[in-house]
């Protein structure tokens, strides 16, 4: 039966690789990921609905997907900018700079979380330079927003970056030759063709961001109703044997998590027909 | 560009040839696609200032705070009992998940990479999946298939297997959220490999397993070593996921990263940036491994998807 759904191959192994790859993934991603979706249908939208606009959950929610799109939008701004001078510039210390840009992927999020919280106390590096203003960052949303933006830059950065090498200069020659200053070249005609892939970068980014734990909860404050991320929430609610509210709002996570992923297919799928790049 | 050519083909010696090379290079430079000095000092700057800020600076306060008391309390504080029973058990929980994931990785990387079948392109979004899944719900679903009101609860229960707050479960979570890392990296590099090689290895009277071993393996073996550098990472540093399924049980089902949050937790600041500055220079040690790989042997990543 296999054999008719693929052209045909002198190559052995197809089934028996096809057939682990299934049962792997199977057993690992699909089985548990069906659990949930099969408690959430239990359900139902009614239940679903009367759950995420609880008060304490929507507050939840609001800060996780409003702080994301905050940061995501600060990383699409300087990761642009980075990815630019990563390209296209040539000084003392880029290709570390360039390493540096990969250290949110490698290093663990607690880490992170505890190096950002001690930063951004009040009595730490930052945090003690601020307040004599009278700001605050650590333990309110401008702290969940810092970690949001520390763990979503690479995405923005690694999106943009192979775009601009395969970006050809005859079009900068081109709008330089018929009298377009430098900066009106980088905004008219460079620009247009990185957005495609800043969009994309912008919405792994916000997905990151709406789902991330360990480099936020350190730094939050984890009020309830003011800097509450969802994914503490749930784990909140499983502390408190809640398993029912728990998996509504992951079904609600685990759903727009799907909504970026298509969004960035739909982005890359358009992207290609009309430039043949990303 | 003509005089520069008659320049190179009259020259009589490899200096001049050198020398009329380095001309063409000059005069090919193309200065209306380069930016003015002013706007390259202020984006270098703004670019540098932003990652320094915003990612060297959290590094460098790890290692100052985990040092902070001395030499002697930071390596008190990484011999202390619980913390070597989370590092052991990190090591141990990522010495099970990482080769799962490249057994996977590699048989899924075959099929895809090497075959054409139907729905080959949402099998590799199913792939992918897992990325884009928050590491608390992927916790969660474990509890809800394997913890006590899970759905095969009452069975484990009846034959006295704990998933769910033992180390079965940590396993399964970090096998789950390290899961694309090896597969992702392989599929385009031997996609744009094709199947030539194998065909001519099959056509000399190979075997498929000597096929596999003499002639896929070396042409991959780059990438694979990147793959299982980025899923190690991820393995040994995974804390969303694992806190969920782990129960923070104190020398039995805390990982590195947990035992951290416990210390911060208990205010036990610098032992907390001791254990973290064990993981900080992993992810260290990754990257340079990682951007060494890149230098020397970029051409064999995979193009575009060596970058994540």
């Amino acid at each position: 039966m296999l054999s008719s759904l693929r052209r045909p191959s002198i190559l052995p192994g197809f089934g028996f690789a096809f057939g682990i790859t299934l049962a792997y993934l199977g057993l690992i991603v699909l089985l548990p990921l069906s659990a949930l979706v099969l408690r959430a249908s239990g359900l139902g939208v009614s239940g679903l609905w009367a759950i995420a606009t609880e008060p304490r959950v929507l507050a939840a929610l609001k800060v996780s997907f409003g702080l994301a799109l905050a940061a995501a939008t600060v990383n699409a701004v300087f990761g642009t900018i980075v990815a630019w001078v990563l390209v296209r510039y040539e000084f003392p210390g880029r290709r570390l700079l360039d390493a540096a840009v990969d250290l949110p992927f490698a290093l663990p999020t607690a880490v992170a979380g505890i190096a950002l919280a001690s930063i951004y106390a009040p009595n730490g590096w930052v945090g003690s330079l601020v307040a004599p203003l009278g700001w605050k960052i650590a333990f309110t949303p401008l702290g969940i927003a810092i970690a949001l933006v520390f763990v979503g830059l690479p995405f923005i950065v690694r999106t943009i970056q192979p775009v601009l090498l395969d970006l050809e200069s005859d079009v900068e020659e081109a709008a330089a030759t018929l009298g377009a200053s430098r900066l009106r070249t980088l905004l008219q005609v460079v620009l247009p063709v990185l957005v495609p892939a800043i969009l994309t970068g912008f919405a792994l980014a916000f997905a990151r961001g709406v789902g991330e734990y360990g480099s936020v909860i350190f730094i939050a404050g984890n009020l309830p109703f003011v800097s509450e991320i969802a994914p503490l929430l749930i784990v909140v609610k499983l502390e408190g044997f809640d398993y029912t509210g728990a998996t509504a709002i992951a079904t609600l996570m685990l759903g727009a998590a799907f909504l970026v992923l298509l969004a960035v297919n739909l982005i890359q799928a358009v992207a290609r027909r009309r430039l043949g790049n990303v | 560009m003509s005089e520069i050519i008659l320049d190179r083909q009259h020259a009589p010696d490899l200096g001049l040839a050198a020398k009329a090379r380095a001309k063409i290079r000059t005069r090919r430079a193309t200065p209306v696609t380069q930016d003015g000095p002013w706007l390259r000092a202020i984006l270098v700057t703004l670019a540098a200032a932003f990652l320094l800020f915003f990612l060297v600076l959290p590094l460098v306060a790890v290692f100052y705070e985990a040092l902070r008391g001395g030499i002697a309390t930071y390596f008190a504080a990484l011999t202390e009992p619980d913390a070597l029973s989370a590092i052991q058990l990190t090591l141990t929980v990522a010495a099970i998940a990482v080769p799962m994931n490249v057994l996977f990785g590699i048989a899924a990387a075959w099929a895809i990479a090497k075959f054409d079948f139907k729905g080959k392109s949402f099998l590799v979004t199913l792939i992918d999946l897992p990325f884009s899944v928050s590491p608390v719900v992927a916790g969660l679903i474990y509890v809800l298939l394997f913890g006590a009101q899970g759905l095969f609860g009452p069975f484990l229960q009846a034959h006295h297997i704990q998933v769910i707050f033992a180390i079965p479960g940590i396993v399964l979570a970090t096998v789950f959220v390290t899961f694309p890392y090896v597969a992702r990296e392989l599929i385009p590099l031997m996609e744009s490999q094709g199947t030539l090689d194998e065909e001519v290895a099959l056509t000399l009277g190979a075997s498929g397993w000597t096929t596999f071993w003499r002639v896929t393996l070396p042409n991959i073996k780059w990438a694979l070593l990147y793959g299982v550098l980025l899923c190690n990472a991820r393995a040994m540093g995974e804390f969303g996921a694992v806190s969920v399924v782990s129960g923070h049980i104190r020398g039995y089902t805390n990982t590195m990263p947990l035992h951290v949050e416990i210390l911060y937790n208990e205010y036990n600041i610098q032992a907390a940036f001791a254990v973290a500055s064990l993981l900080a220079l992993l992810a260290l040690v990754t990257l340079a491994t990682k951007t060494l790989l890149e230098i020397y042997f970029g051409e064999n990543l995979g193009g575009k998807a060596r970058r994540q």
